[in-house]
This record gives C-alpha cells, sequence and structure tokens, in this order.
C-alpha cells in the first residue's frame, strides 16, 4: 500500500495549489463530449482516462473525498495533452490545462514519476545536459543499432525507461550549434533571425536544423542559434514540475531578448508553443518579466509558418521533388499554435509533390513528448492507428513538424514493417530549392 | 458488497475488467446530468452475453443493485448507481455483427456508438436515423435504452422506429430473445418496444437488430426569422398542412437568441422572438419543390427574413445559429440542465411563453430551442449548483415548467428519458393506475428489484 496523502496534507502544504481551480472544475457540465476524441480513451475505455473523469478527480479531491493518491496520479499522467479536449468542449473548459494542474498537485505530493525525475534533474543543469547528450551522441553507436538509410536505431541492450523494442533516433555525434558558428552570415541580410533549435534538433535531428538553416539562407536570412540557449522546459511543464519549468523559461527569455532579433524561429510546434503561450503565462504576473516574455512572443514563429506568412518564399526558385506526401499535424500545431495551412502551403509549393491529405491528420500521433517514456505501449496503440491512416494515403513520405512525433512515427513505420520516411516538412522545402539550383 | 462477491466477479470477467479502486469508483458515480452522483462498489465489464448473464445471476440471488451504463452521457440521472451495487459497463461490446443489405437491417452489440455505426454503413448508402447531440460518444445499447430521438425525429422518428429486435439479459440472468428480421411481427406482447427506453430498469440489453434506411440524396436548409413569437407557430402548422415533413424543424426563442449571437455573432437579431431552421431531404427533385413550398409558407405567415442555404457552405452558415445553442447557453454559468419537456406541435409557441413567463418570475435563466416540428422542446436552464438559493428557485421552476407541459397535453420527456430527473412528475402526468401496471411489470420482471432500481417508476 502506498502512504495516502489527503487533500487536507495538500492543502496545508500550499492552499493556492488546487483550491483556484474550483470554479474552473464546475464549468465542465459532465457531457461526455471529450470521449469522442481523447486518444487516451480511445484504446484505454476507462472513465478516469478521459478529461471528464480527470476533471471530476480533481474535484473529488478538493471535495476531500479522494485522497490524493498514487492512482490519482497514474490518471494525471495518462493524457497525451493533445487538446483535442479542450478544442471539442461546448463549455470552453481548458481540460488540458487543468490536468497539468493536477500533476503539478501531484508532483507535489508525490515527485515525479522515476523515469522521468532522472531525465529532468539532467535537463535543469544545462552544462551537465550539453556533455551527457554529446556523450551520447560519440557513444551512441556502441549501445544504439542504427537502422540502414534512417534517421533511426535500435537499442541494443535494455535500457532504464526504455522499451527494448522501441525504435528511436541516434544522438548526434557533433550537436547542431557545435556545427556552425553563432552567426551564419550572408550578404546583405533582409532580417535577423534568432534560430530556437530546442533539444530533439540540436542533439538528434540534426538534418532538421540544418535544412531550417539552408532555406533561411536561401532567402537571404542572417540565422544566430544563441549558444546559451537551452531546452524551452514543455517536457517539465507537461509533467507538472512548474519550478523547473520557470527556471528554464527564464533562461530561454534572457538569451534571446539579449539579442534584439528581428524575429525568433524554432522548427517545432511545442518549442514555439513555449515561446509564444507557456511563457507569457508562466509569467503574466511577474511585471518585470512579463513586459520582455510578451516582446519575444510576439515576434516569435515555427518555420513554416515564418517563410508563408513573413517571409512569404519566391515559389519560383524551387525545384522538383518527387516524393507522394501526407501530413501529419502535431497537436502543439494544430491545437497549441493552431498552424496547419502554413505547412501545407509549403508542400503545395513544391513542384512534382503529390500531396495527400490523411484521415485525422490532427490526431495524435501517441507520442505526447515524454508522455510516451512512461507509457510505451498505450502510446504504441494510439500510434498504430495513425500508421494504419498513414499506410491507406499510399505515400511514400510523411512529415511533421515536431521532434517527438516524427521519433514516434518512425518508430510507428517501423514497428508495422513498413518503410515511409518521416520527415520535417523543411527538409523537402530544402530538397527543393537544392533542385532549383540544378534547374 | 462484500469481498467474496467482488472475487466471484473477477472470476466471471476476470481480474482487469472489475474496478474497485476510490478513484476508478469515483469516476462512475456520475452521468452528464448535474446534482446527482454515488458512488458504486464495483465497476464490471462484461465481453459478451454469456459472461452478463453470469454477473445478473449472481448479483440478482445476492440482492445487488446493478446499473447499466454505455458511454455515461444520460441526462435524467439513469446511469447514477444511487444504491451502490455493480455499476455494468457494456462498452467493450462493441462490434456490429451484421449488415443484411436484402433486409436493410444492422445487427449490433450495445457499445457500438451511434456515429460508428452510421460511418460503417454510410458507404452503402443507408443512414441509422436516431442522433441524439450525443451521437458522436453515445452508446448504441444506452440510445435504446433511453428511447432517443434527435433532431431528424419528426420525419424520420425516434428509437422505437428502428428497433425490429433485441437479445437481452433479464434480472435472473435469464437470455431473451425478442423480435427479429421480420417487417410485419404480431406474435406475442411486443416486448421490443417494452424493453426499447425501459432505461435499463427491465434487462439489460446485449444485442440490437435494428432497420436502416436509404440516405436521402439531397438537402436543402432555410432559416426564418420572426419578431413575433405566434407567426413563427404558424408557420410551422402551415408547413406541416401543405403536406411537407421536413427531416429537422427546430426553433430558437429570444433567450437563446440573444444568447447565441453574443456568443457567435452570426447576425441575429436581438428582438427576435424566434428563429426557424427547416430542412428538407429526399430525392433532389422533390427536395427543390418542398424547399419552394416551405418558403411560400414561411413568406406567407410573416416572417421577417427569410435564407435559403445555396450549397453546403450555405448550409453550414445556417445550422451554425442552431449548432452554437447549447454551447452558448452552457458557458453562460457553471451548471446546465438540458430538459426535454415535449408538447403536442400545435403548443409550441404557448410553452415557450410560458417558460420565459416562469423563467422571469423566478428570476431563473432559461432559454429554450428545441424540434418545433415533433413538439421536444429543450429548455435549458444554466445556473449555478453550489448557490443554494439559487437551486431553490431553479427547482420551482423546473416544478412550475414540468406543469404546464403537461397541462397543456405534452409529456414530461420526449427524448431524455425520466430516470431521476422527472420521477416526480410520473404520477402528474400518468395517474396511479398507469404507474401501478408499469411497477407490476418491474416486479413480474425483476422481483428482487436489483436493475436500476429507484428509477423510472420509482420505488416499487
Amino acid at each position: 500500500m502506498t502512504e495516502k496523502i489527503t487533500a487536507k496534507d495538500i492543502n496545508e502544504q500550499d492552499k493556492a495549489l488546487l483550491s483556484d481551480l474550483q470554479d474552473a472544475l464546475a464549468n465542465c457540465m459532465k457531457c461526455g463530449n471529450c470521449m469522442e476524441v481523447c486518444p487516451v480513451y480511445k484504446e484505454v475505455g476507462k472513465e478516469a482516462a478521459v478529461a471528464r473523469g480527470k476533471l471530476s478527480l480533481m474535484e473529488g479531491v478538493l471535495k476531500g473525498s479522494i485522497p490524493l493518491s498514487a492512482a490519482f496520479d497514474a490518471a494525471m499522467s495518462k493524457c497525451v495533452s493533445c487538446k483535442a479536449c479542450t478544442a471539442k468542449c461546448p463549455c470552453g473548459v481548458p481540460a488540458d490545462e487543468l490536468i497539468l494542474r493536477g500533476r503539478q498537485a501531484a508532483v507535489k505530493a508525490r515527485g515525479l514519476h522515476p523515469i522521468k525525475k532522472k531525465v529532468f534533474a539532467l535537463l535543469k543543469n544545462r552544462h551537465l545536459f550539453d556533455f551527457s547528450l554529446r556523450m551520447a551522441g560519440i557513444f551512441g553507436p556502441l549501445s544504439f543499432k542504427k537502422i540502414p538509410g534512417k534517421m533511426a536505431a535500435l537499442a541494443r541492450f535494455p535500457m532504464p525507461g526504455m522499451d527494448y523494442k522501441r525504435v528511436t533516433a541516434p544522438f548526434a555525434s557533433t550537436p547542431l550549434r557545435s556545427q556552425y558558428p553563432e552567426v551564419i552570415k550572408v550578404d546583405r541580410p533582409t532580417m535577423r533571425v534568432g534560430f530556437f533549435t530546442g533539444c530533439t534538433i540540436n542533439y538528434i535531428y540534426t538534418d532538421v536544423g540544418q535544412s531550417v538553416i539552408n532555406v533561411l539562407k536561401e532567402n537571404n536570412i542572417e540565422v544566430t542559434m544563441p549558444s546559451m540557449q537551452h531546452c524551452c522546459g514543455t517536457p517539465v511543464y507537461m509533467s507538472g514540475d512548474v519550478d523547473s519549468a520557470k527556471i528554464l523559461a527564464k533562461h530561454n527569455i534572457e538569451t534571446f531578448d539579449s539579442y534584439n532579433f528581428d524575429y525568433i524561429v524554432s522548427a517545432c510546434g511545442s518549442c514555439t508553443e513555449a515561446f509564444r503561450i507557456e511563457f507569457p503565462h508562466l509569467f503574466h504576473d511577474d511585471p518585470k518579466m512579463s513586459a520582455m516574455t510578451e516582446k519575444l512572443a510576439k515576434k516569435t514563429y515555427e518555420i513554416s509558418e515564418f517563410l508563408i506568412d513573413i517571409v512569404k518564399i519566391d515559389k519560383t526558385k524551387l525545384g522538383p521533388v518527387n516524393a507522394t506526401v501526407t501530413m501529419h499535424d502535431p497537436c502543439h500545431m494544430a491545437r497549441g499554435i493552431k498552424v496547419t495551412k502554413q505547412p501545407r502551403e509549403v508542400l503545395k509549393s513544391i513542384p512534382g509533390l503529390h500531396f495527400v491529405e490523411m484521415k485525422a491528420p490532427d490526431r495524435c500521433c501517441g507520442s505526447g513528448g515524454s508522455f510516451s517514456l512512461g507509457n510505451y505501449e498505450l502510446s504504441r496503440k494510439i500510434n498504430d492507428k495513425k500508421i494504419a491512416d498513414i499506410a491507406s494515403t499510399n505515400a511514400d513520405t510523411v512529415v511533421t513538424s515536431c521532434g517527438t512525433c516524427r521519433m514516434h512515427l518512425t518508430d510507428g513505420l517501423f514497428q508495422n514493417n513498413m518503410n515511409q520516411d518521416a520527415l520535417h516538412v523543411i527538409q523537402l522545402l530544402d530538397r527543393s530549392y537544392k533542385a532549383g539550383h540544378q534547374k | 458488497m462484500e469481498k467474496h462477491h467482488i472475487n466471484a466477479l473477477k472470476e466471471i470477467v476476470g481480474e482487469e475488467n472489475v474496478l474497485t479502486s476510490v478513484e476508478d469508483l469515483y469516476c462512475y458515480s456520475y452521468d452528464a446530468t448535474p446534482g446527482h452522483a454515488h458512488m458504486p462498489d464495483a465497476v464490471v465489464s462484461p465481453a459478451n452475453t454469456a459472461e452478463t448473464s453470469k454477473i445478473l445471476k449472481l448479483a440478482n440471488e445476492n440482492h445487488i443493485p446493478v446499473y447499466t451504463r454505455g458511454s455515461g452521457t444520460n441526462l435524467s440521472a439513469g446511469c447514477v448507481p444511487t444504491k451502490g451495487g455493480i455499476v455494468l459497463l457494456m462498452t467493450r461490446l462493441n462490434k456490429i455483427l451484421e449488415v443484411d443489405l436484402e433486409n436493410l437491417v444492422a445487427v449490433a452489440e450495445p457499445g457500438v456508438i451511434v456515429a460508428d455505426l452510421n460511418k460503417e454503413i454510410a458507404s452503402l448508402g443507408l443512414i441509422y436515423p436516431p442522433d441524439p447531440g450525443t451521437v458522436a460518444t453515445a452508446t448504441l445499447g444506452g440510445t435504446v435504452a433511453e428511447n432517443a430521438g434527435g433532431l431528424r425525429g419528426l420525419k424520420y422518428g425516434v428509437s422505437k422506429h428502428y428497433v425490429m429486435g433485441l437479445e437481452v439479459v433479464l434480472a435472473n440472468g435469464d437470455i431473451m430473445n425478442t423480435g427479429g428480421k421480420n417487417v410485419k411481427d404480431v406474435s406475442g406482447y411486443d416486448m421490443t418496444k417494452l424493453f426499447t427506453g425501459s432505461e435499463g430498469t427491465l434487462c439489460v440489453i446485449t444485442k440490437i437488430i435494428s432497420k436502416l434506411v436509404p440516405a436521402p440524396e439531397a438537402k436543402k436548409a432555410m432559416m426564418a426569422i420572426f419578431k413575433d413569437l405566434d407567426n413563427a407557430g404558424k408557420a410551422v402548422s402551415a408547413i406541416i398542412a401543405a403536406k411537407i415533413i421536413p427531416a429537422t424543424l427546430e426553433i430558437m426563442d429570444n433567450a437563446t437568441i440573444r444568447t447565441v449571437e453574443d456568443y457567435a455573432k452570426v447576425g441575429l437579431p436581438l428582438d427576435a422572438e424566434a428563429v426557424l431552421l427547416i430542412e428538407v431531404d429526399g430525392n433532389p427533385i422533390v427536395v427543390e419543390k418542398e424547399a419552394e413550398k416551405v418558403m411560400e409558407a414561411l413568406k406567407a405567415n410573416h416572417a421577417d427574413l427569410v435564407q435559403i442555404a445555396k450549397d453546403d457552405a450555405e448550409r453550414d452558415k445556417l445550422w451554425a445559429a442552431r449548432r452554437a445553442a447549447l454551447p452558448a447557453l452552457a458557458k453562460l454559468r457553471p451548471t446546465t440542465y438540458v430538459e426535454d419537456a415535449t408538447v403536442p406541435r400545435n403548443k409550441v409557441p404557448d410553452f415557450l411563453r410560458e417558460v420565459s413567463s416562469i423563467a422571469k418570475r423566478h428570476n431563473v435563466t432559461i432559454g429554450t430551442f428545441g424540434h418545433a416540428g415533433d413538439g421536444n422542446m429543450h429548455p435549458t436552464i444554466v445556473c449555478d449548483i453550489r448557490i443554494p438559493e439559487e437551486m431553490e428557485r431553479v427547482y420551482q421552476a423546473m416544478d412550475e415548467m414540468f406543469k404546464a407541459a403537461i397541462a397543456l397535453g405534452g409529456t414530461l420527456s420526449g427524448e431524455h428519458g425520466i430516470g431521476l430527473g422527472k420521477l416526480p412528475w410520473m404520477e402528474q402526468q400518468h395517474g396511479l393506475v398507469t404507474m401501478n401496471a408499469m411497477r407490476s411489470i418491474k416486479r413480474a420482471l425483476d422481483p428482487n428489484l436489483i436493475l436500476n432500481p429507484g428509477k423510472l417508476v420509482g420505488e416499487c
């Protein structure tokens, strides 16, 4: 039996922890419309898996009817934060945010999931984090077996916190930011942008980072990758560890503010959402940080959005890429920053590219960022549906705009014996520019 | 319930299909009805009819209450386990067993989501018409047990018009089959109709044989705005008198119009007393002709503005106001009661006027929208259940509203069921003789009173 901590104990520790949520929770009319769209509920089939159940549990804790128990913690953690429930809710209840608050309560009461705890402790220390992931890149081949022709690898032996069969991406032997100078100059730049690489692009999918840089250079844009940038904090924030998330956010805000860029660009929906939505939210009651944060939020763009809405790329420079392509919309793109049209416009600008829409392209792939670390089997089941949808398009390539989605799709394709490429949208545009030069 | 009962249930359905943790039980203490919640002792999910039968046998022998549940979207507290015991979760029985194209019949398990059945048969050019607001989440079993209706009730009818046969498990665990694929069938009492709408009080449905109909080839939507409620009422009568049965004939009252306009900004005039949304469907040539006649009827009855959708995009625009009705009202206050008192079609304006005067009298916010064509109204009360003084007024308004519906020759519930929510007014509507007859049926089929006890017919 795990030790049960009651609401009373918690309230003594931190009275404001959940109690300010009472009104927000009361707005849930329990219609259950969230059941239609929740990817976790579709697999698990139990009320505690869906937003209606989770919000009820939080109400139960607040009323003192149920304890802030390990089972409460487990229920809160079974959420991919895909925001589909929030988008569906007729009462406008921000269920995804409330579930995060539930996690925060659980974290305060019971601590983080042990695997996440280890990973996140590492994350908070930038030097140690950087060192560890560089080492992973150098020594990675010893522990991971690369899958030929793909940015993918299988573990050679069981790793803590990782499913043995799971395909991940290999750590880069040289991180992206070490492959380039901090400032990548171009002749007569039209603007200066700061590239927030995010962790997956810096340490794993350096190919995406290279494409971002190539494409921006093609458009005469000076790119800077501030060397002091660090994880955006979304993984810790999503796990309910707000204090750590604030430390990371503050570091990044101050770092990027000091450069005075025209724009900040990221190639990941979650990282963009962090700058644009999460950071202002974290510091809304801190006047000193708030102004700086709002300023940065306004000039942060996801790469496809930036190219279409701000740069307005010259499509005549593009050469043919012969591929049949379908697209998966990451949750934080579709329902976070609400960017779905621009990546499609990028794809449709590419000559020779045949675009096929899959069924429900914005349904979660099951990755849920670090959700899949603690819930691999469940995240696989959710992913199998996505993979079946990809298969039915007969596309040879699936693109997305998020590193962890790409990794999870790659794993899913491998587990289902499929040979499609999983890439970032920007990589196809990069190829198209290259083909344009050969014209 | 005792430990050995739980163990016996685990023996029947397997350990992982019996939930007993306080957290899990808490999640099955409610449905979509405000103000009713009670913890069950166990949540049990059978995989098939045989397991369901064993569970009921055990429950019956030990006098354990059983509350059958699908997706738990019930609006009359029908799923709430008010006396503890077992919540019988039927969602694992979720297979469409057969689509019989020669007889236009589907055979499905109760856990199938209604929208999923429609997705499955859409490519065959067929529909299963009952479409309650929760069509994307509600189970077929739940909608049959509640005799759910929906937006197309006027032309297509409700669940009971589609259920041709059932496999059910009786309270003692016996498995019983009713009806079948016969279009005509007068052999014996119509047990299929009795069980359809029995709200889990007489049996547990384990298989449904349902009629399917050809999907309409064309649709045409129209909207009319009325400054005068009586003209809207007359327009509804005129459409029917012109021998047109629209698939949809919806009305929204002034309170709803104001709320929708405030929320969705669809361009409705705030002083309008009623908005009608009409949709005719069927053969494309007939649809065009009917739409013309509907437009004539609207104009002849002094509609202040009429619009007809030329294409799908315009159709969506016309529907936007109606779709926004519930979300807009629900966002006003934390607690939402969606009622479904129903009156004869020609009494709709009278009922709407009654409801708005009741709302004023008790200072309660009620927006009414609903299915004008079949008289099924949805007076939607928004309030805050945490404020006792306000709830006092809400209950008084509710009481007067139901009495008003009965006085107009109406009924307590058009499609949501009685459950607990409308139980207090049952005798007023039906009288003691009818209530006793219903209770006799209940006692005959469920002598130990284990199935959803205390609901629909009350304590027996």
